[in-house]
């Protein structure tokens, strides 16, 4: 079955470095647009050589801030990808953007070169936290971006985080009310995550990161997310992300359905099945490397592997049930945990497919390691 | 052979770390026993573990030509004993084989407790004693002061004590003389019929059993037909050698001769110590008193981590076993643990030593559990049950009464820290016997339940005292008590690795203590967990170990599957060395880590 190609493309800069995140993403004094341009379409060209022709589904263009490509760069990008393969009449084209006046003023060619999904981090609609968060834009500024973003694309989605330090439940529900007014069809609610390596994960390590949630006030205000999102009609589609029926992400669906992605600029992964196997790919994540790998050698990718039929199972499994539709029970037919976890009411079983339930959804890793481990 | 009257036969004993085996080094070398570039240091240490852990386990024996100032040249055989109090046993029984001590005392640290416990038995074995103040080169030293520690007391003159630097060598040639003149003689007849004490023995993978031997009367003679009169065993004698430290072939020994024999014989068990050594034609009538082999006073279970490694663990036990007698070993099954052994143990460094080895010689993963002693369980019908096991304990209705083993702990601590071991002792139901003062220290004897001391006795000890007390004790025989099985539940079900025997009186508070310390050692699970201690049928402490309720990674897009992928085979191998009770997954360190008691 051919469910189509999904294309990731990294774009690895930002204006500044937030201290929570652990993304690919550096801050560069000057780049050279037009050298970066020439190597995506390389390695467009590259990766049409290796999978053949395929029914192109989805882009995505992913950070990083991908709002601080040329729009230029984007529609060639675009174009290539286009020209490389056989585009679905229905596809989908995602770019991440953050919420600053300058990055708004670009929405409109990025509509032209055919990106028609936005995604905006918003990340807090409290101009405090977003200080907190070493965001640099005001909420305000942020809802500005989010309103030419509407008038701009045709679906529109934001990222808010929550849990942050010393956010009590009310007014947890109180903001996300005000996001549900705000939310076209599609919306992406992280919990805090404290990621070692980062600003926040040092001074956590150093007692000096106070008032995060406890297990206990985590788990409410996760559980406050699901039963306001359904209520608004955006219910979770993953555990992350919601959106009103038919409005998901489809690029974002290939991962968690285990289905084929290219990906490509630094520290870009992908997954292609290619006559019958599961091939894992690997970009040079150093954004110097990986340009100069594109450059000198025709070849972004660092490593190249087959995925073992065992350990296709096991990746769709933990991308899969991340899903609130769950995975095909087949693939958990070799694993006779799954009947104890049915009994504790964390899992269930649904007309072919197993899935986490309300209980179950905040305790997925812990099922996964039940499972797999 | 030797004349009687050119020969000394001594041991070294000292408190661990006084300079025992440093002395030793220093003797065969300013002796020229072995040559300079054979050396190295405690040469008569040769187990990896000894020099590692800096203590001898077993006793080793040295040959050496010493030319006194009087012009004649002596034969001196050393034996070195263990420092440690688990291998007291093995010191009182090569201390028959000799007749001097050297009683080596650190003169910048003082008498300590093995000091005492070796002197001591010393005086019984109607030793020569002369006192050695070692590591006279530290500023630290105080000559004075420890002589004064040595009389009052031990209770022997210190007045002609050797002050010597065992790393220097200041003072050995000193020693050396008063060796020959202060020391006495063997005695023994020549022409008498064959009369040998089997002092020790041990395997050599290339030359198998190697018996150490100490000729008492008559001479041994390479190819002689002997007879072990205990076990009646009869060998011939295929290599006759003294150690100088490595072999050397010896045609004949005579009285008072120390050496090693070899004589085909497969296993150490074959031998036992004690037994007298003669001649299968002209025996001689009166066999030596012999001496009772040592008994394992520790228990313990042990397990393969991998239950697929059981074989190798037999393996393993079974080579250890050859030449360790005093170590023993009877198959056991747990159905939280699978297969596994129930071994014995001369004390708790004993059962360190051989976990240790298992663990590195053979490369098999271990899990320990809680020691236990040997309780007397006396039953309603009369008969006694020798329990090593709690999980065994017979239903207690036909119980009359269980009694226990004691100790007698005898420590030395500095005044200020004496409070502190009060309690410790008190805490663990001691009974004080003695304390008197040997300068600014105390000398406390207590009598102990041996239960009580077997697991983290000394590491609390230490602590309490920041290392400065010292501790040896003795076994005291049985004392009935009130003792109960306490069994721990996890999850509802008992947990048979992780029962005990206990005092009544304290059963609340060790079954509370290790409630708590397991709900910190079991990790959370998707359910709530009730850890309870129960004896019989009643609960009487209880944890509950709260359910996890969130656990879950927030952002997973494409490129997290390999990071995630890594993660799991992590969690994979932690999982593998987790035991599974019903549905509770228990790490392997929970079963030791239990029982540790912070206080
Ligand atoms: N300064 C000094 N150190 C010594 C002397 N004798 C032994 N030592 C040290 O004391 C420690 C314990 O010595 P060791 O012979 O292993 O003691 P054992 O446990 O009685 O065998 C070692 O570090 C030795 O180097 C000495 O005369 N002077
Ligand atoms: C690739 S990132 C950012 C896209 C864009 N550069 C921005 O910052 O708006 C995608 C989203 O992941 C979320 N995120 C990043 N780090 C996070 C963390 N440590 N914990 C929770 N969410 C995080 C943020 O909501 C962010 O918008
Ligand atoms: S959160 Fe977005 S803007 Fe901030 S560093 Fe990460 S990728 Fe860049
Ligand atoms: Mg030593």
């Amino acid at each position: 079955m051919d469910r189509g190609l999904g294309l990731y493309v990294h774009w690895p800069f930002c204006q500044a470095k937030c201290p929570y995140c652990d993304f690919n993403s550096h801050v560069a004094a000057s780049v050279d647009q037009s050298r970066w341009q020439e190597a995506f379409l390389n390695e467009i060209a590259r990766v049409r050589e290796d999978v053949g022709p395929r029914k192109l589904s989805s882009m995505f263009f992913g950070g990083g801030t991908p709002s601080l490509m040329a729009a230029e760069t984007v529609a060639r990008t675009i174009e290539a990808a286009k020209d490389a393969w056989t585009p679905a009449d229905d596809i989908e084209i995602t770019l991440e953007a953050n919420p600053t006046s300058v990055e708004a003023d670009r929405f409109r060619s990025y509509a032209k070169a055919g990106v028609n999904r936005l995604s905006l981090g918003i990340q807090s609609l409290r101009d405090s936290d977003l200080i907190a968060l070493g965001r640099l834009h005001t909420a305000v500024e942020a809802v500005a971006a989010y309103d030419i973003a509407r008038s701009t694309f045709p679906r529109v989605s934001f990222d808010l985080i929550y849990a942050r330090q010393n956010q009590a439940a009310a007014e947890w529900e109180t903001e996300l009310s005000e996001a549900l007014e705000l939310a076209a069809d599609h919306v992406s609610l992280y919990q805090l995550t404290i990621e070692p390596g980062t600003a926040f994960g040092d001074r956590h390590a150093a007692g000096r990161l106070q008032g995060l949630p406890d297990e206990n006030h985590s788990l409410d205000m996760f559980n406050i997310t699901q039963d306001m999102t359904e209520a608004a009609g955006l219910p979770a589609y993953e555990v992350s992300n919601h959106a009103r029926p038919g409005q998901e992400s489809r690029h974002n669906l290939v991962y968690w359905r285990s289905g084929n992605w290219a990906g490509i600029g630094p520290g870009a992964h992908g997954r292609l099945t290619v006559n019958g196997l599961r091939i894992a790919t690997e970009c040079h994540s150093m954004p110097a490397s990986w340009l100069d790998a594109v450059e000198s050698t025709g070849n972004g990718y660092s490593r190249q592997y087959v995925v073992s039929e065992d350990d296709a199972r096991i990746e769709a499994v933990m991308a899969g049930l991340r899903l609130a539709e769950g995975v095909p029970a087949y693939l958990l037919a070799e694993y006779n945990n799954i009947n104890r976890l049915m009994d504790f009411g964390l899992l269930e079983h649904v007309s072919g497919f197993v899935r986490t339930t309300r209980l179950g959804r905040p305790l997925l890793d812990a099922i996964l390691r039940e499972i797999l481990a | 052979m030797t004349d009687l009257s050119h020969i000394r036969n001594f041991s070294i004993v000292a408190h661990i770390d006084h300079g025992k085996s440093t002395l030793a080094d220093r003797l065969i070398q300013m002796t020229g026993t072995m040559a300079e570039r054979d050396m190295k240091e405690q040469v008569l240490d040769a187990m990896d573990i000894e020099r590692e852990r800096g203590i001898t386990i077993k006793a080793n024996t040295v040959r050496i030509e010493y030319p006194a100032t009087d012009g004649q040249t002596y034969i001196l055989n050393l034996i070195d004993t263990p420092g440690h109090v688990d291998f007291g046993y093995e010191v009182s029984r090569s201390m028959q084989a000799v007749e001097g001590s050297l009683l080596v005392v650190d003169a910048s640290q003082g008498v300590e407790a093995q000091t005492l416990a070796n002197a001591y038995q010393a005086i019984d074995a109607d030793h020569e004693i002369v006192p050695v103040l070692n590591k006279i080169d530290l500023p630290a030293s105080d000559t004075g002061r420890v002589s004064t520690q040595i009389e009052e007391v031990i209770g022997i003159d210190a007045t002609d004590a050797i002050q010597i630097s065992a790393k220097t060598g200041e003072g050995v040639p000193e020693l050396l003389e008063a060796i020959v003149r202060r020391l006495p003689a063997p005695r023994g007849d020549a022409d008498a019929p064959l009369k040998a004490m089997l002092v020790d023995s041990r395997y050599d993978p290339y030359l198998g059993v190697v018996v150490m031997i100490r000729v008492v009367d008559g001479k041994i003679r390479k190819g002689d037909q002997i007879v072990m009169m205990q076990t009646g065993a009869r060998y011939r004698i295929d290599r006759l050698a003294v150690l100088k430290p490595e072999m050397a072939d010896a045609a004949e020994l005579g009285p008072g001769e120390i050496g090693v024999l070899t004589a085909s014989i497969k296993q150490v068990r074959d031998t036992r110590v004690g037994d007298t050594i003669t001649h299968e034609r002209n025996p001689t009538r009166e066999p030596l008193s012999g001496f009772k082999p040592s008994q394992p006073v520790v228990f313990c279970g042990l397990f393969p981590v991998d239950n697929g490694e059981f074989e190798a663990l037999r393996d393993a036990i079974g080579k250890l076993a050859l030449n360790d007698a005093s170590f023993t070993s009877e198959m056991e099954t747990s159905a939280a643990l699978g297969f596994g052994f129930r071994c014995g143990f001369l004390g708790l460094l004993h059962l360190e030593v051989v976990r240790d080895r298992i663990e590195r010689e053979y490369d098999i993963e271990l899990i320990t559990t809680a020691p236990s002693v040997i309780y007397h369980v006396h039953m309603r019908d009369g008969s006694m049950l020798e329990l090593h096991n709690p999980a065994d304990m017979p239903d207690p209705a036909n119980i009359d009464h269980v009694g226990e083993p004691r100790i007698r702990a005898t420590i030395l601590v500095p005044d200020d820290y004496l409070g502190d071991v009060l309690k410790l002792c008190h805490d663990r139901r001691g009974v004080q016997e003695e304390l008197s003062y040997a300068g600014s220290r105390a000398v406390v004897t207590y009598d102990l339940p041996l239960n009580e001391v077997v697991f983290d006795f000394h590491d609390r000890l230490k602590s309490v005292t920041k290392g400065y007390a010292s501790f040896d004790y003795q076994l005291a025989g049985y004392q009935m008590d009130h003792l109960v099985k306490m069994q721990v539940l996890v999850n509802e079900e008992p947990v048979d690795a992780l029962s005990m025997m206990v005092h009544r009186d304290r059963a609340e508070a060790r079954g509370r203590a290790m409630c708590e310390k397991l709900k910190e050692l079991i990790p959370r699970h998707m359910f709530k967990i009730p850890i309870q201690a129960a004896i019989g049928g009643r609960i009487i402490a209880r944890e509950t170990l709260s359910a996890l309720r969130k656990d879950v990674t927030a952002k997973c897009y494409g490129g997290d599957a390999t990071r995630k992928r890594k993660l799991l085979d992590k969690q994979k191998a932690g999982k593998r060395k987790m035991r599974q009770f019903g549905k509770v997954d228990i790490p392997q360190e929970a079963f030791i880590d239990a029982l540790k008691m912070g206080e």
